[in-house]
């Protein structure tokens, strides 16, 4: 059973909207593609592009002061976060595979598959597989804290 | 350069507020959207996905129109053909990752102003990771 009380389609919906709206601007403004995973690593230094890492760095500041103020304004924005050995598991994981497959949720998941990148038409579909995989394993024996 | 900070600010507080506002910040949360076979499916982010994916479709069909940017700038744009090893492997381990904490890079910073202690662990364990990235490839 799905429990209707516990979803947020609505609330999905908007921030989905609101991140599309992100991801155009970065498009269509700065001819960039949002992918997270390559600013950060641009803004911490780890890699060089055709990006500059002031770029990089604003725009990771701009996105922790838009979550903060989501939260001021929406009040107390949720987050469960699991023991911290399976952050730093998942962590390591993260950043060595978005590096290596050159994308995350963001930039494959939602600049290249509404671009119908080839690449990432492959590796959303991979990454989401997975995922789901690797939870339905651990709920299998026995869960995380 | 100064016109394109403005992009970048008013694209970040965008996705910073998106991605708070969808619940993705909840690592939970995640975990039951990518658990579809465990009798309690969360179906909320694939409303985030797909509201996100919409918008973005309008985008690329109006870049398709553009030879400059707004800024009248050039755009840089990665390439999109080429399937290979790195990229299914990388995308792969990126799943597991994911799966494991319910966290992806971008929810994962925000958590540093949701849940700086916890977020914290995590956002320096992904650095750690892309360190081993860069300093392990095979050229």
């Amino acid at each position: 059973m799905i429990d209707l009380q516990d979803m947020m389609i609505s609330e999905g919906l908007v921030g989905g909207i609101f991140i599309g709206i992100a991801a155009a601007i970065m498009l269509l403004a700065a001819g960039r593609i949002a992918g997270i995973s390559g600013l950060f690593a641009n803004a911490v230094g780890l890699v060089s592009g055709s990006t500059s890492r002031n770029f990089a760095v604003i725009f990771m500041l701009s996105l922790l002061a838009g979550a903060w103020l989501a939260q001021v304004l929406t009040g107390e924005v949720v987050s469960r976060y699991p023991d911290n050995i399976t952050l730093i598991i998942g962590g390591l994981l993260v950043g060595f595979g978005t590096r290596m497959g050159s994308g995350c949720t963001s930039g494959h998941g939602v600049c290249g598959l509404s671009r119908l990148s080839k690449r990432s038409l492959y590796a959303t579909p991979i990454f989401m597989v997975a995922a789901i995989i690797t939870v339905s394993i651990i709920n299998l024996i026995g869960g995380i804290q | 350069m100064n016109k394109e900070i403005i992009a970048a600010i008013v694209a970040g507080l965008f996705f910073g507020a998106g991605l708070a506002l969808s619940g993705m910040a909840d690592p939970a949360r995640v975990r039951g959207f990518l658990d579809i076979f465990g009798g309690n499916w969360d179906p909320t982010l694939m409303f985030v996905m797909g509201g996100a994916v919409v918008v973005m479709a309008v985008a690329w069909i109006i870049q398709r129109g553009m030879i400059k940017t707004w800024l009248g700038t050039d755009f840089s744009l990665p390439p999109t053909t080429t399937v290979d090893r790195p990229l299914i492997m990388g995308s792969v381990i990126f799943g597991i990752g994911w799966g494991v904490a319910g966290l992806c890079p971008g929810p994962a910073l925000i958590g540093l102003v949701l849940e700086p202690f916890k977020a914290g662990i995590f956002v320096i364990s992904m650095i750690a990771g892309m360190l081993f990235f860069k300093f392990s490839r095979v050229p």
